[in-house]
């Protein structure tokens, strides 16, 4: 079986910066063999020596695009779907989006890769998840590891 | 007879915010003459000051840290400075020499992200990083490795690369084993390698020839090239410890912009970062650094602004050289951190952040609680030279048209890699015609 790898972009404690870590803790509780859960910041290096090494990966991240919070969006990144620049709420100002472009640009998207965009609310310092992340990340933890 | 009145044009660039640093642009010109320059930062440093009030002077370096995502451990280097010089506290060598390679772990890491994804887009013409390692994929995986690079020291000695966790005021929370360090020599050599390639990669690019009577502000005076330690020097005979700072310089609020200002008080406008240092410390630099400037076309000073990516790129070079000797040098200290017992006082620090001069000042009760905090980013030190950068050089390229004029003027802003640079994706142009 082909290891998946889940990156979960995000701070604890920076409000609903935190989902993916929040996802992380879910998926780790479930241990769902053949998937590998990582909870990291979200910066651009790192997240591209992860994509490249990796043949399936799944990203989540808080996201902030107007829509109604907790709503989820799935972006194919490896079917063609691109990340819209600058609507990720990443605490960095070179994360998931950038990654992703430099990977496609470099050639090293894997083959497999979709990103769980979560709709944000709140990002107050010190905050935790508002509601409907909190419950939009119980989804998706359930839906990756179904997957 | 001809309507005679000048012909206005006012070009604005807003950056939409994200965390690190928001600014705009703003040029107004009438006809042929260049009226009004002014770039705000809305960067709010202040805040933190008010923030560290009522704290424990150990708080201060994690606290600080939080300001800048690119460069946390130019903060937490000053501020430990600041407290130990507060403490009496004297750091042992290997102390000195971990600091000295942790803050070369961040110059790598965030030179390598600026050279190749911010700044040489700007050369190449490219909207961007991402657009531009569409066609020079090889060059883009090489500042990548070198930022991996960056990313892997402060890792290794601060815990984790954003936000470092194992600073202390008097040393680490914990200090590598010389095996841990040791394991970090194979990257950084290769490293070393890709830097040199960075040099002659950046060196052939076409420079406007242009040149700026700067007073350059810089650390320097300890023998060697600055990062933690030195003298506070400027181009123009200035020679203070860092606990003068502020009879020398002050900031003062402009409208346009919530970034204080900061000039030498009686001289006027001066520029820390690559070039002040270079300028004021070549002669310090590793042979390799210094063989490589000068095969770039780099002499003993740079006035050009835009060759400050050269200048970042020997930088870049010199930090794995001095990375590695330091590794090779490192002895493992008796005990992480030196503590003494709390006093009320007043300590000062610079140190040199990737992008300048980074002056932190505190007032410590007996208890070591924080009763006044003072912070002086490079970026708000820079601010009028990038100004007086586009005063001089705007009014030669008002022929150009308004996306040619605003993007000259977008790159004469990122020589000086101010925060807002890391914005280089979310600008927008208005352009209102008179």
């Amino acid at each position: 079986m082909t290891e998946r790898l889940v990156l979960c972009c995000g701070t604890p404690g920076r409000g609903d910066d935190g989902v993916g870590p929040a996802v992380a803790a879910r998926l780790r509780a479930m241990a769902v063999p053949g998937l590998r859960v990582e909870a990291i910041p979200g910066e651009a290096t790192a997240l591209l020596a992860a994509l490249e090494a990796h043949a399936d990966v799944v990203l989540v991240d808080a996201a902030l695009s107007g829509a109604a919070p907790g709503t989820v969006r799935v972006i194919d990144c490896g079917a063609g779907e691109t990340v819209p620049v600058g609507r990720t709420a990443s605490s960095h100002g070179f994360g998931v989006a950038e990654a992703i472009g430099l990977a496609r640009a470099l050639g090293s998207l894997p083959a497999r890769c979709r990103i769980y965009a979560i709709e944000a609310e709140d990002f107050t310092i010190g905050g935790s998840l508002s509601p409907a992340v909190a419950a939009a990340a119980a989804r998706v933890a359930a839906e990756i590891a179904a997957a | 007879m001809a309507d005679r009145t000048p012909k206005r044009r006012t070009i604005d660039v807003d950056v939409l915010a994200r965390v690190e640093g928001e600014g705009a642009l703003q040029l107004v010109i009438d006809g042929d003459q260049l009226r009004r320059c002014e770039l705000s930062i809305f960067e709010p440093p202040r805040f933190f000051e008010a923030l560290l009030r009522g704290r424990s002077y150990l708080e201060a370096p994690d606290i600080t840290a939080r300001i800048c995502g690119i460069c946390p451990v130019a903060y937490q280097m000053s501020a430990v400075h600041a407290m130990e010089d507060a403490l009496g506290i004297a750091i042992p060598e290997p102390i000195r020499l971990l600091r000295r390679l942790l803050y070369c772990g961040e110059w790598i890491e965030s030179h390598g992200l600026h050279i190749y994804l911010l700044h040489a887009p700007d050369f190449l013409g490219y909207e961007g990083g991402v657009e531009m390692a569409k066609d020079h994929p090889e060059a883009v995986k090489r500042g990548l490795a070198l930022k991996k690079a960056g990313n892997d020291i402060v890792r290794c000695i601060g815990g984790r690369e954003i936000h470092p966790i194992n600073v202390r005021v008097g040393g680490f929370w914990r200090t590598p084993r010389r095996a841990e360090l040791g394991t970090l020599v194979p990257t950084l050599s290769r490293a070393r390698d890709l830097a040199l390639e960075t040099v002659r990669f950046v060196g052939a690019f076409d420079f406007p020839d242009v040149t700026r009577d700067y007073e350059f502000v810089a650390l320097g005076g300890a023998g060697e090239y600055p990062f933690n330690e030195g003298r506070v020097l400027s181009s123009r005979g200035l020679d203070i410890p860092p606990r003068d700072y502020e009879r020398h310089f002050a900031e003062t609020h402009v409208r346009h912009s919530n970034a204080l200002h900061s000039h030498r008080i009686g001289a006027g406008a001066y520029l820390t970062g690559p070039l002040a240092r270079y300028s004021l410390n070549s002669r310090l630099l590793s042979p390799l650094a210094r063989q490589a400037a000068a095969d770039a076309g780099i002499g003993d000073t740079c006035h050009n602004p835009f060759r400050s990516i050269v200048v970042r790129a020997v930088e870049v070079l010199y930090a794995l050289d001095e990375a590695l000797r330091v590794i090779d040098a490192y002895q493992e200290p008796e005990a992480p951190f030196v503590e003494a017992p709390t006093r009320s006082g007043t300590g000062y620090a610079c140190t040199e952040a990737p992008r300048g001069m980074l002056y932190h000042r505190y007032r410590l009760a007996e208890d070591g609680t924080i009763e006044e905090a003072k912070i002086v980013p490079p970026t708000s030190q820079n601010q009028p030279s990038i100004e007086d950068d586009l005063r001089a050089f705007v009014p030669a390229w008002l022929h150009l048209p308004d996306d040619a004029l605003r993007h000259r003027a977008e790159h004469a802003v990122r020589n000086h890699d101010p925060c807002i640079s890391c914005a280089t994706h979310f600008l927008r142009l208005e352009v209102q015609r008179g």
